[in-house]
């Protein structure tokens, strides 16, 4: 298998999908020309032409509406949306517009969208550019949202949610693009809502997904060292959300800590956790204990905001509490 | 046109009239709940408009919808049972008096966040365009929705992209309680358009005929590949915003002048003057909408509600 970064994963399954199916088009802020603020789409433009990669002006409510007005209409938009926090631009779209039509109207109107996103901070962006409000997108029924970690999942999962009919927030992190990783050759699909284990451990469940894999495997490797050994649920899919992974390994290690970027109030982190409360309680050894961002908004200075964001170090003192809890 | 063409206008004005007046009187007994937005004094708009559009024409509204989902060719039926929360209604009672729809007839929806669906339009325009095909989208809105910024983001994107879209300002005067003049830069709604180097121009929006001419006209130079054009109809509604509105924004003076022109009374006199129909064929027309009404109500009140497992139906297409 080929090892590739994921923004060659992510690029390979726009670009197949394109092949193989005509109604799947690309549009978004400097998807065409530029060749993608990320480079995603770097090459796109001359191959598939302007019809199918289609620059649009900076304005994400008309980037997100027109797309689910294509969707109704039997083609196949990925919408790009530059980061994130451009989503909110165009917030009305997603949850009062794409969430709700195909339930209000009754099954009538169909929505094979999907919204391409970069999330996260540690960049140096400042506070609004740097953030990962997954979890308010998870919130909204009718919406799914899928996050991958790895450059397999990125690949096989956006392949799969350019292939559903239902509308997908398809959120990527800013700095994952060159994390490379094995991605096997061709039509390979990840399903939508399946976590998965990416780690076998029996000591303590770490429960976690996006850039927050690759650092909770760096802390896996160090608290091995010390023998303790962490098994790592990737949610991968955050609505509709596959909880089965993750109760089946607490049943396992009873002990867990969730590792999410955002704001612990009302995260990942707290749905994670409820619903082990709520569905294996009498498996619990330890209270379950929560690693997220400090609830500032994130400054410019790098030091400061290292300092908010969720290190390895973070990790692995929260699995060492919960582990010797 | 046709006499029967003619007929046929004339019968769904006053469909429209009667079925909203009836809804009135429903939502006072409390059998329809949430919000009741009626179209009294606005049929020609969307008679007119919609009468000249062909079947692969896609159409889609605001939240004052009930007539415009009649001249779409919904059935009185499946308008009045969707207000009454049925299993029947035109959306098996998830949507509401806001969000009639039905995709097969090319009826898009109500939409009730206001603007919202403009963008929407210029994607459905999008999809025609991109596939090839031989539609226009009409997308009507009213006065208050071209003051948010959704308008001004779809009005760019499909001048920009040059998209079959025919944009329909429903002039009726008033924002809810707020009047143009209070809410808008410009009083003349097309001007908006004019800034988007967009085709357009208005027309008077109690002549249904006059309504309908001037959008064939649009509607086919859309289709013949102009691009976006922008048509600003002037109108009134007769009642309030909605069924809870005590109209402390207008006077009752205002709102009796504009009633003098009656767009149903207008077109009757037309019909009449022109001699296309006689006073007992319009005389049969209204009765037989009258009943078409009647029928209606007694088809929503029989119909079942919604069962039980409706509530977890259709939030997602694939499973």
């Amino acid at each position: 298998m080929a090892k590739i970064t994921m923004r060659q994963a992510i690029s390979q399954a726009l670009w197949e999908e394109m092949e193989r199916d005509p109604s799947v088009f690309i549009l978004g802020e400097e998807v065409g020309v530029w060749g993608g603020t990320y480079a995603v789409t770097k090459g796109f433009y001359d191959h598939f032409g302007e019809e199918r990669v289609r620059d649009t002006p900076i304005a994400e409510a008309a980037i997100v509406g027109a797309a689910i007005g294509a969707s109704l209409t039997g083609t196949r938009p990925v919408a790009e949306l530059m980061t994130i926090n451009f989503a909110f631009s165009a917030m009305d779209h997603i949850v009062n517009e794409a969430a709700k039509f195909h339930y209000m109207f009754n099954g009538q109107m169909v929505l094979p969208l999907v919204i391409r996103t970069v999330g996260g901070g540690g960049r140096q962006l400042g506070a609004t550019h740097s953030q990962t409000p997954d979890a308010i997108f998870a919130h909204f029924p009718g919406l799914k949202v899928v996050s991958p970690g790895t450059p397999a999942d990125a690949k096989g999962l956006l392949k799969a949610a350019i292939r559903s009919n239902d509308p997908i927030m398809f959120i990527e992190h800013a700095t994952l693009y060159q994390t490379r990783g094995e991605v096997p050759e061709g039509d390979y699909i990840v399903p939508i809502g399946k976590s998965t284990v990416q780690r076998a451990g029996e000591h303590v469940t770490i429960v976690t997904y996006s850039k927050m894999l690759e650092l909770s495997l760096k802390a896996a490797e160090k608290l091995s060292k010390e023998g303790i050994e962490a098994e790592i649920v990737d949610l991968r899919t955050l609505r509709p959300l596959d909880m089965e992974p993750v109760i089946e390994s607490f049943k396992k290690t009873n002990r867990a800590v969730v590792v999410e970027e955002g704001w612990k109030s009302y995260g990942v982190g707290a749905e994670i956790v409820s619903r082990i409360y709520e569905e294996a309680f009498d498996f619990v050894d330890a209270p379950i204990k929560r690693v997220a961002q400090l609830e500032v908004p994130l400054p410019y200075n790098r030091r400061l905001e290292q300092k908010a964001l969720p290190q390895v170090e973070d990790i692995i003192s929260a699995v060492k509490e919960v582990y010797n809890g | 046109m046709e006499k029967r063409e003619y007929l046929d206008i004339y019968h769904q004005m006053v469909v429209i009239r009667i079925l909203e007046e009836k809804a009135a009187e429903l939502y006072q007994e409390g059998k329809i709940g949430g919000f009741l937005h009626l179209y009294i004094g606005q049929e020609a708009v969307s008679t007119g408009l919609i009468s000249a559009r062909k079947p692969q024409d896609r159409v889609i509204t605001a939240y004052r919808d009930h007539g415009v989902a009649i001249n779409a060719g919904l059935s009185a039926n499946e308008v009045m049972a969707e207000l009454l929360g049925k299993a029947t209604g035109s959306t098996g009672g998830k949507g509401g008096s806001m969000h009639l729809a039905d995709v097969k007839k090319n009826f898009w929806g109500g939409h009730a966040i206001v603007g919202s669906h403009l963008p929407i339009a210029a994607g459905l325009a999008l999809g025609d365009q991109y596939q090839k095909n031989d539609g226009i989208t009409i997308c009507m809105f009213g006065d208050g929705a071209t003051n948010i910024g959704y308008f001004h983001e779809a009005l760019n994107l499909s001048k920009v992209w040059n998209l079959p879209v025919l944009w329909v300002c429903e002039n009726n005067q008033y924002g809810m309680g707020t009047s143009v003049e209070r809410a808008s830069a410009v009083s003349d709604i097309r001007q908006k358009a004019e800034g988007y180097n967009i085709k357009n121009d208005y027309v008077d929006g109690m002549d249904v005929m006059k309504v309908r001419e001037k959008s064939l006209e649009m509607i086919e130079e859309i289709r013949a590949g102009s691009g976006p054009q922008f048509l600003e109809i002037i109108t009134y509604r007769f009642r309030g915003h909605s069924m809870g509105d005590p109209e402390r924004y207008r006077e009752q003076d205002e709102v009796g002048k504009w009633r003098e022109n009656d767009p149903i009374g207008i077109y009757r006199k037309y019909l009449l003057e022109e001699k296309i129909a006689t006073e007992s064929e319009l005389d049969e027309q209204e009765k037989s909408a009258e009943e078409v009404v009647l029928e209606s109500v007694r088809f929503a009140e029989s119909s079942p509600e919604p069962a039980d497992e409706e509530l977890f139906a259709n939030i997602y297409a694939d499973n």
